[in-house]
C-alpha cells in the first residue's frame, strides 16, 4: 500500500521529503534530497524536449545562461545525442538523460538519469531504473543546436570553476578558456582577475586573456597582447605566435612583435629546462646518496660489498606496498598517512634482513671482499626470485598519497613536485642524522675505531662483532628507506633494486670509502650527470658516458674523491 | 702422477673429440646413438668451458675477478654472427641482401663496419682482435691505475652493464634487443645439416682442448708462477721488481680472447645471439661455473661449465621458477661451504699425503691459502680478544 505512493514521491523531483525518502531508501543521495530545481528551469526543462526547433534552443540558451552547476550534464548530453523523454504514470512527461546500452534478451535496456543534476533515477528497490530504449522519445538535436550548445558548455563550465575554491582549478580553467574562448569570455576573465587573490591564478587569467585579445583584437591590440604574452614568458601562446610570425598575411608590426615574443618566451625556457633538469638530478642523486651511504659504510667497515644491497631497497619499497595495502583494507579513512607508517616501516624490514643476512653468512667472510660478493650475489637473486615468486612479477602499484602528489609553482613554467622535494628532505635528514650518529656518538666513535684499525678497536674493548652487525643493519634501513622513497617517482617490481646497484656501486667507488662528504659530492655529481646527459643523448649514452668519465676520474684519484692519507702499502 | 694425469687428459680429449661425434654418426635407431640434440647442446656447453677456462686464468690464478666478461664474450658472438647474418643473403625473409632487422629498421644501405665481415678471414680475425683489442684498451686503463679487488669488479659489471645496454639499441645496428638470428650456412655448409653441426662440435671440441693447452702452458711457465703471486700478494711482486700491471694485462687479453673464441663458437652452434647474453647476469653466472667447478684448477672450469649448464638445462625444462633459486643457493653454498670447487675439494681429499714432484699443487690447488696476511689478520685478533 506504501509502496507506490513512496515511489510516486520520489519520482517527482524535489517534491520527496527528505523523511519519506529516507523510509524508502530510494533517494539517490541518502539522508538529504537536493535542493530541487526552480520552477523556472522546470518549465525549461520540459521545453527543451520540444519538437519546435526554436522554442528547444531557447530554452537550452535560457538554461545555459542560469550558471546553474547542474545544468551542466543536460547541456553535454543534448550535445551527444542522449536525451529522451519518458511518460511518467498519469501521463505527464519528464526529460530524462540515459547512459549506456545494455543488451538483455533482444531488448536494449538503458539507465535513466534526472536532467538535473544527472542523478541515476532508482527504482524502489533501491537499483537503478533500467528502461527499454523504444518506450522512450528521442530528442533531436539539430546541428544549430549543437552550435548554439558549444560555446554555453564551454564558459558555462569555466565560469563555474573561476570561483572554484581551489586555485589549481581556477589556473586550469582560465588556461581552458584562453584557448577556445570569445570577446565574451574574455569580459568574464577580466572581471574574473579583478577578484583574484593568487599569484598563479592571475597569471594564468592574465595569459588567457592575452590569448583571447591576440585572436580577437584590433590589431594594435593584438600587437600588444604578443608583448604581453612575451612579458609573461608564456609557453601556451608559443602556437599561436609560431602561426602569427610563419603567417604571410599577418600585418608586418604583429609578425616583429610576435617574432620577439617568441624569442622571449624560448630564452625562459631553456632556463626552466636547465632548473626542472637540475631538480630531477638532484632528485635521483638523494636516492642514490641513500643507497651508497649504506654500501660506503659497510664496505669501509667490513671490506663487505654487498651485492644484496639493492634488494633489501626492492625490501624496503614492497614493504611500503604492504603497508598501502593493510591501509586500504583495514584503515581506508586513514590512507593519505599509510606512507607516515610505511616510512619507519620499510626501514625496520630492511634492517632485520640486513641483520639475518650478515649473522647467517656474511660474518664468516670477513677479509674476503671478492667471495662476500658472489656470495651476496647469490642472496639477491634468491631474494629477487622470491620477490617475483610471492607478489608476481609485474610491477605492483603504489598510489602516492594525496599530500605528495601536485607541487609548488615557483616560477612561471616550473613547479617543484613534492614527491621529489619530499625524497630530497628525507635524504638531507637521514644523511644528517647519520653524520651526528657517526661523529657525535658513541656508537659512531666505535663504528669508526673498528673502521680504522680492527684489531686496536678489539683490544681497547670495543666489540667489533656487535658494530658489524649494528652497521650492516643501519646500512640495510638505509637501503629500506631508499625503497620506500622511490615507490613515490619509479616502479616497484622485482628488477627493482638491479636498476640502482650499479649506479650506486658507482658513487662508493667515486666517492671513496666511507666518506660521508665523498659519497654526497659522488652522489650529487652522477645523479645529476645523469639527467643532464639524458635529454640530450638519451639514458643509454648516459650511462656508458658516465662509465667512461668514472674510469678516467679513478685514473687521477685510484682511492676516490678524498683519499685516506698515511702510508699503506696497499692502497 | 704426472704421467697418469696426463694420459687421463689425453683419454678425455679423444672421448670428447673422437668418440661423441662417432657415437651420433651412428645410424638412427642404434642403442648407442647420441641424438643430434644432446650433441649440439653438448657443443654449446663445450663452447662455455672454452669462456670458463678463460675467467679461471684472470680469476682463479691471477685473483682478479672479472664480472664483464660477458662483454668479449658478446663481441666474439656478435663478429660471428655479423659474418654469418651477411651469409644469409638474399635467403632472408624480405629477399633483401641487408639483415631483416635493418630493412625493419628502414636502413637502406650497409652500414660501413659491417662491409669488412662479408669476408671469411677477416671475420675469424675479428672474433680473436676484437676482444683483445677492446679488453687491452679497458685493462691498460684500470690496471694501470691500480684498480683492483672489488673495485675492478664493480668497474667490469658496470661495463658489462652499458655494453649491455647500447647493444640493446635498434641505432647500433646490431640488431637491437632481438639480436641476430635466423642464420642459413656457415662458410657455405648448410646449418640445419646433422654433419654440419656434428662439425661444429668437433671444432668447438678441438679448440677446448686447444685452449686448455694454452692454459696449461701460461700456469707452468715461469709467467703462470707470477700470475699466483700476484693473486697471493701482489704488493709483494710489485716490491720484488715485477710490474704486476703488464701481467694482469696478459691474462686479462689472453681471457677475452678466449671469451671470443667461445662466443663465436656458440653462435652457428645455438643459431642466435642477443643482448640477454653479455648483461650482467651471465656475466656473473660464467663466473659460478669456474667456482663451483674450482678455481686455480684447469680441469675445473670445464667441469663446472659443463654441470652447472647441464643442471641449468634440466631445471629451466621442468622447474623454471626453481632455476634462480637454486643459482642463487650455488653461489652461497660454494662459497660458504666448498671454497676450492668439486675439483679442487676431490684434488685435497685424495692429496692428503703429499707427493714428491708436486710443487705447484701446493701453490695451485688451494686458492684460499696465500689470502693476503692483511686482510686474514683482523679475524684472529678479534677472536682471540673476545675469547678472554
Amino acid at each position: 500500500m506504501w509502496r507506490p505512493l513512496l515511489l510516486a514521491l520520489a519520482l517527482l523531483p524535489g517534491l520527496a521529503a527528505p523523511t519519506a525518502a529516507q523510509g524508502a531508501g530510494a533517494s539517490p543521495s541518502g539522508a538529504v534530497a537536493p535542493p530541487g530545481p526552480s520552477a523556472e528551469i522546470v518549465k525549461q526543462l520540459a521545453d527543451v524536449a520540444s519538437a519546435d526547433a526554436a522554442v528547444q534552443e531557447g530554452a537550452a540558451v535560457a538554461l545555459g545562461k542560469t550558471g546553474d552547476r547542474k545544468i551542466l550534464p543536460l547541456l553535454e548530453a543534448l550535445r551527444e545525442g542522449s536525451v529522451y523523454v519518458r511518460l511518467l504514470p498519469g501521463g505527464k512527461k519528464e526529460t530524462v538523460i540515459v547512459g549506456d546500452k545494455v543488451a538483455e534478451g533482444d531488448k536494449t535496456l538503458v539507465p535513466l538519469f534526472r536532467a538535473y543534476g544527472r542523478e541515476p533515477i532508482v527504482g524502489a528497490d533501491g537499483k537503478p531504473v533500467l528502461a527499454d530504449l523504444t518506450t522512450l522519445g528521442e530528442v533531436p538535436t539539430g546541428r544549430s543546436l549543437r552550435i548554439a550548445i558549444r560555446p554555453l558548455i564551454d564558459a558555462f563550465s569555466g565560469q563555474s570553476d573561476l570561483v572554484a575554491p581551489d586555485p589549481a582549478t581556477r589556473r586550469a580553467a582560465a588556461t581552458k578558456m584562453g584557448y577556445t574562448g570569445d570577446a565574451a569570455t574574455r569580459q568574464v576573465l577580466e572581471d574574473a582577475l579583478g577578484k583574484e587573490r593568487d599569484r598563479w591564478a592571475r597569471f594564468a587569467l592574465r595569459e588567457a586573456i592575452a590569448l583571447i585579445r591576440l585572436r580577437t583584437g584590433s590589431e594594435t591590440e593584438r600587437v600588444a597582447a604578443a608583448e604581453a604574452l612575451g612579458r609573461l614568458r608564456s609557453a601556451n601562446a608559443m602556437e599561436p605566435l609560431y602561426q602569427l610570425a610563419s603567417d604571410a598575411q599577418a600585418p608586418a608590426p604583429l609578425a616583429a612583435a610576435a617574432r620577439e615574443a617568441i624569442k622571449r618566451i624560448e630564452r625562459w625556457g631553456l632556463f626552466t629546462q636547465g632548473i626542472e633538469i637540475a631538480f630531477q638530478g638532484l632528485s635521483l642523486s638523494s636516492i642514490l646518496l641513500l643507497m651508497a651511504l649504506g654500501l660506503a659504510i659497510v664496505f669501509g667497515l667490513m671490506g663487505v660489498i654487498n651485492m644484496a644491497h639493492g634488494e633489501l631497497m626492492a625490501i624496503g619499497a614492497y614493504a611500503t606496498f604492504l603497508v598501502q595495502g593493510w591501509f586500504t583494507a583495514y584503515f581506508p579513512t586513514y590512507f593519505d598517512y599509510y606512507f607516515l607508517v610505511a616510512l619507519p616501516f620499510s626501514f625496520l624490514v630492511s634492517a632485520t634482513a640486513g641483520l639475518v643476512l650478515e649473522r647467517g653468512v656474511i660474518r664468516h667472510l670477513y677479509g674476503r671482499p671478492l667471495e662476500t660478493l658472489l656470495l651476496t650475489w647469490g642472496v639477491s637473486l634468491m631474494i629477487q626470485q622470491g620477490l617475483r615468486l610471492w607478489f608476481g612479477a609485474a610491477n605492483v602499484d603504489v598510489t602516492a598519497p594525496r599530500w605528495l602528489s601536485g607541487g609548488i609553482p615557483v616560477m612561471i613554467g616550473v613547479q617543484l613536485p613534492y614527491n621529489r622535494l619530499f625524497i630530497i628532505g628525507l635524504a638531507a635528514v637521514a644523511v644528517g642524522a647519520m653524520y651526528l650518529l657517526l661523529f657525535r656518538t658513541d656508537a659512531g666513535l666505535r663504528i669508526r675505531a673498528v673502521t680504522q684499525n680492527r684489531g686496536m678497536a678489539a683490544c681497547l674493548g670495543v666489540r667489533a662483532r656487535w658494530v658489524d652487525a649494528g652497521t650492516f643493519a643501519l646500512g640495510a634501513g638505509l637501503a629500506g628507506l631508499a625503497g620506500c622513497a622511490i615507490t613515490q617517482i619509479g616502479n616497484v617490481g622485482p628488477e627493482l633494486g638491479q636498476n640502482y646497484i650499479v649506479d650506486s656501486f658507482m658513487v662508493v667507488v667515486t666517492g671513496g670509502v666511507g666518506k660521508l662528504l665523498g659519497s654526497i659530492l659522488a652522489a650529487i655529481g652522477i645523479g645529476g650527470l645523469n639527467k643532464i646527459i639524458e635529454p640530450g643523448m638519451g639514458a643509454v649514452f648516459g650511462k656508458v658516458l658516465i662509465l667512461v668519465l668514472v674510469i678516467l676520474f679513478i685514473q687521477r684519484r685510484p682511492s676516490g674523491l678524498f683519499a685516506t692519507r698515511g702510508r699503506y702499502a696497499e692502497s | 702422477m704426472r704421467s697418469l694425469e696426463r694420459w687421463g687428459l689425453l683419454g678425455l680429449a679423444v672421448v670428447l673429440v673422437v668418440a661423441l661425434p662417432t657415437l651420433n654418426a651412428l645410424p638412427a635407431g642404434s642403442p648407442l646413438r647420441i641424438s643430434d640434440f644432446t650433441l649440439n647442446l653438448f657443443g654449446k656447453f663445450l663452447a662455455y668451458a672454452i669462456l670458463a677456462l678463460g675467467i679461471d686464468l684472470i680469476w682463479g690464478y691471477t685473483g682478479v675477478l672479472s664480472l664483464g666478461h660477458g662483454v668479449f664474450f658478446g663481441l666474439g658472438a656478435y663478429a660471428m654472427g655479423m659474418h654469418l647474418m651477411l651469409e644469409i643473403g638474399t635467403r632472408s625473409v624480405y629477399r633483401n641482401v641487408l639483415p631483416d632487422f635493418m630493412v625493419w629498421n628502414q636502413v637502406t644501405e650497409l652500414p660501413l663496419f659491417w662491409k669488412p665481415f662479408y669476408s671469411v678471414p677477416f671475420t675469424l680475425l675479428a672474433v680473436l682482435a676484437v676482444p683483445a683489442l677492446f679488453a687491452f684498451a679497458f685493462g691498460y686503463l684500470t690496471f694501470r691505475s691500480r684498480i683492483r679487488g672489488v673495485y675492478f669488479s664493480i668497474i667490469t659489471q658496470a661495463l658489462a652493464l652499458s655494453t649491455w645496454l647500447m647493444f640493446n639499441r635498434n641505432a647500433m645496428n646490431l640488431g637491437g634487443t632481438n639480436g641476430l638470428s635466423g642464420f642459413k650456412s656457415i662458410f657455405g655448409f648448410t646449418l640445419n645439416s646433422a654433419a654440419t653441426q656434428r662439425g661444429l662440435y668437433v671444432a668447438t671440441a678441438l679448440c677446448l682442448c686447444g685452449a686448455f693447452v694454452l692454459c696449461r702452458a701460461i700456469v707452468r711457465s715461469p709467467a703462470g708462477r707470477v700470475l699466483i703471486a700476484i693473486r697471493d700478494s701482489e704488493t709483494r711482486v710489485l716490491f720484488s721488481g715485477y710490474s704486476p700491471a703488464a701481467f694482469k694485462l696478459f691474462v686479462f687479453v689472453v681471457s677475452a680472447v678466449l671469451a671470443g673464441v667461445a662466443g663465436a663458437l656458440y653462435v652457428p652452434q645455438v643459431g642466435i645471439i642477443t643482448p640477454a647474453k653479455i648483461g650482467v647476469l651471465p656475466s656473473i653466472e660464467m663466473i659460478i661455473w669456474v667456482a663451483v667447478g674450482g678455481r686455480g684448477t684447469l680441469l675445473g672450469p670445464v667441469a663446472g661449465a659443463l654441470g652447472v649448464n647441464w643442471l641449468q638445462s634440466v631445471l629451466t625444462t621442468h622447474y623454471p621458477d626453481l632455476w634462480l633459486l637454486v643459482l642463487g643457493g650455488l653461489f652461497v653454498a660454494v662459497v660458504l661451504f666448498i671454497p676450492d670447487g668439486l675439483v679442487g675439494t676431490a684434488r685435497k681429499l685424495l692429496r692428503r699425503r703429499p707427493r714428491r714432484g708436486d710443487a705447484d699443487a701446493r701453490l695451485v690447488g688451494r686458492p684460499d691459502e696465500g689470502r693476503r696476511p692483511e686482510e686474514a689478520k683482523p679475524r684472529t685478533e678479534v677472536r682471540h680478544v673476545q675469547a678472554r
